[in-house]
């Protein structure tokens, strides 16, 4: 049966550069001498440490606890001693440190017990805080937490389950590898994920420029033989491989700004999720690896499997860098981001590790002035007006370019791909988006303490209120009592005594309650009982003190004058 | 003649009833203007603009009798804001009210508090939490920077701290050229 296909708007056709990577199988890294293993590696929370410098961990073993449901946790890819758990190197473009795990391999990499999950028995729930506690994450590179994406939407059933191996960015095959290697498991995944979705129909959508991992994809559901299952390629042209893109491409649904894709009975996951669901349940084993592409400026590009903390420059090492070797970037070359040095290590949003040299990507011609022809509107997967947003994010009226939408870009990279002024207009993007997060930040902030301060002003004047009324209940009952005791003690005198009289009587019961107490504590009592011989160190004490006084007074005139 | 005057002041009765009915029914409670200007404050709750806090600072502001460059930690930004909704011309911050410093957060060194709870008592925001006798410590997430704690602390314990850049709050710069060109 034919699968009917749509189009999406706008899109690019760059050189792909796909072929040299994937000529080798996966291949296995040798593990190196140190992991760094950062606690935060997906989008949500960052996790707690669970571990201790000194401390012996398992392979797989939990190393840092989700922080609340919006997070993952993160697991130690290889059996060894945790050397520290301090602030390393992040594979971040701000160049800062984040808190990681530095774990010295003992190379026994001995795993800790897995057991399979018994998910078709479990409430979804429970499914839900397995995939969290197995770290499962999107593995495409957004690294949203997977068990917040795995639920049938509002209907409580979705229509169509995407699993998305278009991988439509330049150089980058690591999905093609796994597809055409690991598909099985892929698609065991893709089953699952559509039992705990209540998906009707599975999509598995792939680039026709990828016609081995087609074939071996096809292959490999025939032999699971799921008949929600189908296989289907899709036009090649960047970003193919956006969920929103795919979707549309697959279902011929526009998700609209705002929405959510399972509102319309779609959800997307990637291969690589689909296998990690996969290890996750049945086999019992966390995402502690993936499959990463080295390509670029290299000898010999090629995809391996590395353990997430492994330093990027131990994997390029293995491909051989050229000589005139001077960045590295994680991603592709549309999306990627610039890595501040090639120690950082590989973590679970590394699909690519694009070794660049100045011959490879040319230092881009300098920025000339928009012109406003309108090709990046043209080219742009979000139909929004790159245009626009360019202009509001250079004059820094980031609300108006909020209401144009830039929240719904993509940074896909077809704007200034395409651009003949060569405006970076990615970077302007991305700098709007960082500083309308600052202030939202500060705003959110700012109402905490409002209502913080508020709430403040509202309980003292309530303690106030308190401690009022309580000194009145006490005042009044100590004159009850008072007037009681007059009233036994003698005949009252002619008519009640006067509100002045009942005050003097609370002050002389006050007066006596004072002197007796006084007299109960009698003189202090640690001068008592002194030997001799303190009792002459008091003496001296008390002889030095009245020197130093007679000394101050003769020197306090002086000062007057 | 005089049915023109009874006309107008039947009229003028209805309307005045009208308009008297519809300034009970629809009656704004509080003032927007200081709604507007307590929005864009701090809510630091300092007290450098010489108010009592953030809401007062505001009241004055609408009323005319504070200047809107009183506040240090709204900075530029804050008075350029508050120039904007007043429509008033903007003037650079007050010296006699402060500087604009970095955000920054107070912290208790554990091992010198004496546990006198004065701190808790001047924090504005209710952000340290303790005991009489007991160690008080610092809700980061809630200090709002005032500094109000440090002159009450007999024994001098708390520090100002900057919060520093990190990897979750950092933000892309603004697009230099120069800046790609040293990539790498």
């Amino acid at each position: 049966m034919l699968q009917k296909l749509f189009r999406f708007h706008g899109g690019v056709k760059p050189a792909y550069h796909k072929e040299p990577s994937i000529r080798e199988p996966i291949g296995a890294v040798p593990m190196p001498g140190e992991l760094v293993i950062p606690l935060h590696q997906s989008i949500g929370g960052p996790p707690h440490p669970l571990v201790k410098a000194g401390e012996r961990v398992l392979k797989g073993q939990p190393i840092g606890a989700p922080d609340g449901n919006v997070s993952s946790s993160v697991h130690a890819s290889t059996s060894g001693r945790v050397k520290a758990v301090e602030m390393r190197l992040a594979p971040h473009s701000s160049g800062l440190a984040a808190l990681s795990v530095v774990l010295e391999p003992d190379g026994l990499d001995e795993w800790i017990e897995r057991r399979p999950v018994p998910w078709r028995d479990l409430p979804s729930s429970g499914v839900r805080d397995a995939l969290r506690d197995a770290g499962v994450v999107g593995l495409g590179g957004a690294v949203f937490p997977s068990h917040l994406k795995v639920n049938p939407g509002k209907d409580g059933k979705l229509d169509t389950l995407v699993i998305n191996g278009a991988e439509c960015e330049p150089f980058i095959t690591c999905d093609d590898a796994q597809m055409r290697e690991r598909g099985e498991r892929i698609v065991r995944g893709a089953a699952i994920l559509g039992d705990l979705t209540r998906a009707e129909r599975i999509l598995i959508g792939i680039e026709d420029n990828k016609p081995e991992a087609v074939a071996a994809m096809e292959r490999y559901a025939a032999a699971v033989g799921d008949p929600r299952i189908r296989i289907v390629a899709v036009p090649t042209r960047y970003p193919a491989g956006g969920a929103k893109q795919l979707i549309r491409v697959l279902t011929g649904i526009e998700v609209p700004h705002g929405q959510r894709s399972t509102d319309y009975g779609v959800q997307c996951f990637n291969t690589g999720t689909s296998l990690a669901v996969f290890e996750a349940l049945e086999l019992g084993q966390p995402l502690i690896s993936r499959i990463v592409t080295v390509a670029g400026n290299v000898a010999r590009p090629r995809n391996y499997e590395v353990p997430f903390g492994t330093p990027m420059r131990h994997v390029i090492d293995l491909c051989g860098a050229l000589p005139d070797t001077d960045r590295v970037i994680m991603g592709g070359p549309m999306m990627g981001y610039l890595m501040p040095a090639d120690t950082v290590p590989v973590v679970k949003a590394t699909n690519c590790i694009l070794v660049g040299s100045a011959r490879l990507f040319p230092p881009p011609p300098p920025e000339m002035p928009c012109i406003r022809c309108g090709e990046c509107a043209k080219a742009c997967p979000a139909d929004l007006q790159p245009f626009e947003l360019y202009w509001f994010a250079k004059a820094k009226i980031f609300g108006k370019a909020q209401e144009y939408k830039l929240f719904d870009c993509i940074e896909c990279g077809c704007c200034a791909y395409v651009c003949p002024s060569r405006i970076p207009l990615v970077d302007y993007y991305r700098f709007a988006k960082s500083e309308i997060w600052a202030r939202e930040r500060e705003k959110s902030a700012a109402d905490e303490a409002r209502e913080r301060y508020e709430f403040r002003l509202h309980r003292e004047e309530r303690e106030k209120q308190e401690k009022a009324a309580k000194l009145a209940a006490k005042a009044a009952a100590t004159r009850e009592k008072l007037a009681a005791a007059k009233e036994g003690d003698a005949a009252p005198a002619p008519g009640a005594p006067s509100a002045e009289e009942a005050k003097k009587a609370l002050i002389a019961a006050a007066l006596e309650k004072a002197k007796a107490q006084k007299a109960a504590v009698g003189t202090p009592a640690n001068t008592d009982h002194l030997t001799p011989d303190q009792q002459a160190q008091v003496a001296e004490i008390e002889a030095r003190r009245a020197h130093l006084k007679e000394v101050a007074q003769s020197v306090r005139p002086k000062d007057d004058e | 003649m005089l049915a023109a005057l009874l006309v107008m002041a039947v009229g003028a009765l209805v309307l005045g009833a009208a308009l008297g009915y519809a300034s009970v029914r629809f009656k704004v409670e509080g003032d927007p203007l200081v709604e507007k200007i307590d929005a864009i404050l701090p809510q630091t709750q300092c007290g450098q603009c010489g108010y009592p806090g953030c809401k007062p600072y505001a009241q004055a502001v609408a009323k005319g009798e504070a200047d809107i460059n009183q506040c240090p930690p709204g900075g530029e930004e804050g008075i350029r804001k508050l120039a904007d909704l007043l429509g008033r011309e903007f003037k650079p911050l007050s010296a006699e009210h402060g500087v604009e410093k970095p955000k920054s957060v107070a912290v208790i060194d554990e091992n010198l508090c004496i546990g006198c709870t004065l701190c808790i008592q001047a924090c504005p925001v209710d952000a340290i939490v303790g005991a009489a006798k007991q160690m008080h410590t610092v809700v980061s997430a809630q200090c709002t920077g005032c500094e109000l704690c440090l002159p009450p602390c007999p024994v001098d314990c708390i520090v100002m701290q900057p919060v520093g850049e990190d990897v979750e709050n950092w933000k892309w710069k603004y697009p230099v050229f120069t800046l790609h060109r040293r990539a790498g």
